[in-house]
């Protein structure tokens, strides 16, 4: 029997002691005298929302498939446990062997969001391997990093030996082989390092140097190793029908955020929203084949019992042989009892004729993410949608008796007004107002809108990345503005507005396009007891705030300003395909109000051709297709929950796309 | 057609709570192919329930849950097709179709037959329970002195009161080692139907431990009457004067039993009809 690195009586003390038992079905079992490379494979969020990504379980399937390597897996302890390993000094271990992970040759933690690095110091401080890459030797593992955060890898840099830039499928194998190979030579950490440096899209911060000017920005930012580059390039899997996808991926005992078989149909998105990162570092758009799908869903459930099955992507709608697949699901599963989660849909004919056949209207909900409340501040975004088409969309999906809409806003975007504001509050009541325009004898009871407003945090490799971003205080101002303007609506008491936490907002905007100076703020915060940041229960800004204090640095500095054109970026030094150049016309096109067709319509050049496929190779229509209904979603019920934590649900360095942050839903 | 299924659960698997059990028995069915029979409407789920949840951190040799199929293939085969997608700290040992409802009857589920059941409650190694109780032995001597006493009284908390019963008429017989257990298993438990050959009686997967210090409990289990060995432990200590320990004990389930009409005897529930 397997052992546990638990004792029963901690195991019964805290909650949910299946999480830390390993186990699983379809858990990779080997022996350790057979294998020479030892990888341990983390998502620092607790088990359940690590146990729904997409990408570990595409790792752990590339890994496992070397007979040299055994790959396993640690999510964080919870704050129960997380006080028992700390009084007792029990080294955090990984789930399969329930070995410490201080004895592995490898750490892989995948970055999902900028929340989560206090948590990965919590890691590496419970498996005692050193806080800073900088104190490991020979005998600790090599940490690495990936996943979308690492597209501004430059606040956790110093907690890392080097980090992996893009799609996992490409190198990872380079990377072992390598490492096979220097340990059969004796060659140190460091040596080991500078080969890995010399592998493309991998980066050692170490091997590079910072210099700052006086006024804080960026002077210079040169390598101090002949073995780095000078850029390093986004790796990404170019034929997404011919690689690794996990046909037995792990199945919890417990249930996870994701307790269903995920299908990844494509990767990428052609719409280019301007706020919206994943839109622009997963280009180039790339679909897998309709026959692939197939095989790997039916493989899939067979293997796993899942009674659910979801599709996976950015804009879901733009794939094309989606009225195939789904129909190809409903035929084929839907009599076996497997329910079909739809992705966000553009709201026409076909979407509202499979959503009544896989769901329940009554229960179900619509979600539309508008964004922004006017239509100029969407053509700012890009955001190809119209009021036109929204409310189209909702008297339609009310006349086949939906009755419950769900609509995200963002508030602070670039060049907002009040009146931007206040259309948020507007354009929901016009849909209310939508809903009591049907014939009372055909309306389902009241209609209930909810709609909730985040606070915009520009990032890294958008057009937005040079936008000063709104402080706390601007946020909470006008979120009151708006509930205002919402309390001034005919229909105020059909709809529920919800906002986000605005402080927790403001450090994520520090966190994504901070530099290396911030590490400092996150280990001092974690030290103070910062952990599960993204937990609102546990978020504490006072201690965030004194940690700023204490290494004299300013927010203001990373948010509240407006950088120049020509500023130097912490992340220049990665090359995603799209060009800054490109970034900076279309942030020029967003102060214009110009919308930017997408990439099946006219090819704007944005660099994302140099990865020699994917959309970018596809004819052109040329034609500016009608925004009308477009964009519009639905959305069933237990998708959309799931979507609060969807920002989690990418992968180390798989680009799975669903990690769309609460931006874009569709 | 009706079924019930009798399994083991063992090692790990303790740790994990009776709501995951059934999703994970709902996901090895399909993982097996097995022919289940569905609820209908927009969420259909596998017809399927349980005779008596077990808490988390026991194990136990006899759990049982009732489905309804629409084709199987042999009990044998069954077991084989359900044990070949199972994991550690699940085994399927028993699969029988029960007696099919006759009209107007009415339905009956597993956890209605509930009458009782038997548990070997093991010290774990690591553990003491007193300077002066350090072998079976002495184990032995004290639990039967608490046990002679006519009336075993314990605070009951309820979420509104707290009141005191006597858990004596509810322990049928207590043991201390497996022969005995078996011998004092022939007075409750209906001969007849009990009887099963010792070679086709899977192993147990009880936890043994190095002191030895144990004990077999027959407790009356169900949804008027229900004694949690626990309960039965927290107040053998209150007997020695000592606080309790509950994590010092392994608690397994044995077999649980439902009572058959006729003979006022016990059977297990994989020898009933219904």
């Amino acid at each position: 029997m397997r052992k546990l690195a638990l004792s029963d009586e901690t195991l019964l003390t805290i909650e949910k002691p299946a999480r830390y038992i390993g186990g699983e079905v379809n858990m990779q079992v080997k022996n350790l005298k057979e294998i020479d490379i030892r990888f341990c494979m983390c998502f620092p969020d607790v088990y359940e929302i690590g146990m729904s990504h997409l990408g570990i379980q595409i790792l752990y399937d590339i890994f496992n498939r070397r007979n040299d390597t055994y790959c396993e897996r640690v999510y964080s302890p919870w704050v129960d446990l997380d006080k028992i390993m700390r009084e007792q000094n029990i080294p955090l271990f990984a789930l399969e062997s329930q070995d410490p992970i201080k004895e592995f040759d490898f750490l892989g933690i995948t970055l999902q969001y900028e929340m989560c690095y206090t948590n990965v110091l919590q890691i590496l401080e419970l498996s005692q391997i050193p806080i800073y890459a900088k104190d490991r030797t020979e005998e600790d593992p090599i940490v690495i990093g990936g996943g979308p955060c690492s597209y501004n890898p430059e606040p956790i840099a110093d907690f890392f030996d080097f980090f992996y830039i893009g799609e996992g499928e490409t190198s990872y194998n380079e990377i072992l082989d390598a490492y096979k190979k220097c340990k059969h030579e004796g060659k140190s950490r460091k040596e080991y390092l500078e080969q890995v440096a010399q592998i493309e899209g991998m980066y050692v911060p170490a091997f590079y140097d910072v210099k700052y000017k006086a006024a804080g920005t960026i002077e210079s930012f040169h390598k101090n190793n002949v073995s780095a580059p000078d850029k390093v390039k986004k790796q990404v899997e170019m034929n997404l029908s011919e690689t690794y996808y996990p046909t037995k991926p792990l199945v919890p005992f417990i249930k996870a955020t994701q307790d269903r078989v995920v299908l990844e149909i494509q990767r990428g998105c052609i719409r280019g929203c301007r706020f919206c990162q994943a839109g622009m570092i997963y280009r180039p758009t790339r679909e897998r084949s309709i026959d692939f799908l197939k095989k790997c869903v039916n493989e899939m459930l067979a293997s796993t019992g899942h009674e659910e099955v979801s599709l996976s992507s950015l804009s879901s709608s733009d794939y094309s042989n989606l009225q195939e697949l789904v129909n190809f699901l409903i035929d084929e599963f839907g009599s076996k009892g497997i329910n079909i989660s739809l992705p966000s849909l553009r709201i026409d004919a076909f979407a509202l004729d499979v959503m009544s056949k896989v769901q329940d209207v009554r229960k179900s909900s619509l979600t539309f993410a508008p964004e922004a409340g006017t239509q100029r501040l969407r053509d700012v975004i890009n955001k190809g949608l119209t009021e036109e088409s929204i409310l189209e969309g909702a008297a339609k999906a009310f006349q086949s008796g939906w009755n419950k809409v769900k609509l995200y806003f963002m508030m602070g975007l670039p060049t907002e007004t009040e009146e931007d504001i206040e259309g948020i509050a507007v354009l929901s009541d016009l849909i209310a107002r939508k809903y009591y325009e049907l014939p009372k004898d055909q309306r389902n009871g009241k209609v209930s809108i909810g709609a909730s407003a985040s606070f915009f945090v520009p990032k890294p490799f958008t057009p937005f990345q040079w936008s000063r971003m709104n402080t706390a205080k601007e946020y909470i101002e006008k979120q009151r503005f708006l509930r205002g303007k919402f309390n001034a609506q005919l229909n105020k008491k059909s709809i529920k507005f919800n906002w986000h936490e605005a402080e927790l907002s403001e450090l994520e905007g520090v966190l994504a396009r901070g530099d290396r100076r911030v590490s400092k703020v996150i280990y001092d915060a974690y030290k103070a007891g910062c952990l599960y940041d993204s937990w609102s229960e546990y978020f504490n800004n006072d201690k965030w705030m004194k940690a700023f204090e204490d290494n004299g640095i300013t927010i203001a500095f990373y948010n509240s300003r407006e950088r120049e054109e020509d500023e130097i970026f912490p992340w220049d030094f990665i090359d995603v395909g799209v060009t800054k150049e490109f970034l900076l016309r279309e942030y020029r096109k967003a102060k214009h109000e110009l919308v930017t067709p997408n990439c099946r319509q006219t090819c704007f050049h944005c660099g994302a051709k140099s990865f020699g496929g994917g959309v970018c190779f596809e004819e052109c229509t040329g034609q500016v297709i009608d925004f009308l209904s477009e964009n519009t979603t639905v959305d069933d019920e237990k998708s959309s929950n799931i979507k609060g934590v969807e920002k989690t649900a990418s992968m180390l360095t798989v680009s799975d796309s669903q990690e769309v942050s609460d931006e874009c839903k569709n | 057609m009706n079924v019930r299924i009798k399994f083991q659960k063992y090692g790990a698997a303790k740790f994990i709570g009776h709501l995951d059990v059934m999703r994970y028995f709902q996901k090895a069915f399909r993982r097996a192919n097995i022919d289940n029979e569905y609820t209908k409407g927009f969420s259909p789920h596998q017809i399927l329930s349980f005779a008596a949840p077990l808490g988390v951190g026991l194990t136990s040799d006899s759990e049982y849950a009732d489905l309804q199929l629409l084709s199987s293939d042999t009990p044998e085969i069954m077991i084989k097709r359900i044990n070949a997608v199972m994991t550690e700290g699940f085994k399927v040992t028993s699969f029988r179709f029960l007696k099919e409802r006759e009209e107007h009857q009415k339905a009956v589920t597993a956890m209605s037959l509930l009458a009782s059941a038997d548990y070997l409650v093991s010290l774990k190694d690591g553990y003491t329970i007193n300077d002066s109780i350090c072998s079976q032995a002495e184990f032995q001597k004290e639990f039967e002195h608490f046990y002679e006493k006519s009336i075993i009284e314990i605070d009951k908390k309820t979420k509104t009161s707290e009141k005191t019963v006597d858990i004596k008429p509810m322990i049928s017989f207590i043991a201390f080692n497996k022969k005995e257990y078996e011998y004092k298993l022939r007075g409750t438990v209906n001969v007849d139907s009990s009887e099963i050959p010792d070679r086709d009686k899977p192993e147990s997967v009880a936890d043994i431990y190095d002191n030895g210090i144990l004990v077999y409990l027959q407790l009356d289990t169900g949804s008027s009457v229900n004694l949690k060995p626990e309960l039965v432990m927290e107040a053998f200590y209150g007997y020695l004067g000592i606080p309790y320990e509950k994590f010092a004990w392994q608690v397994h389930r044995q077999e649980v039993y439902s009572r058959v009409t006729e003979s006022g005897k016990l059977a297990a529930l994989d020898k009933v009809e219904r």
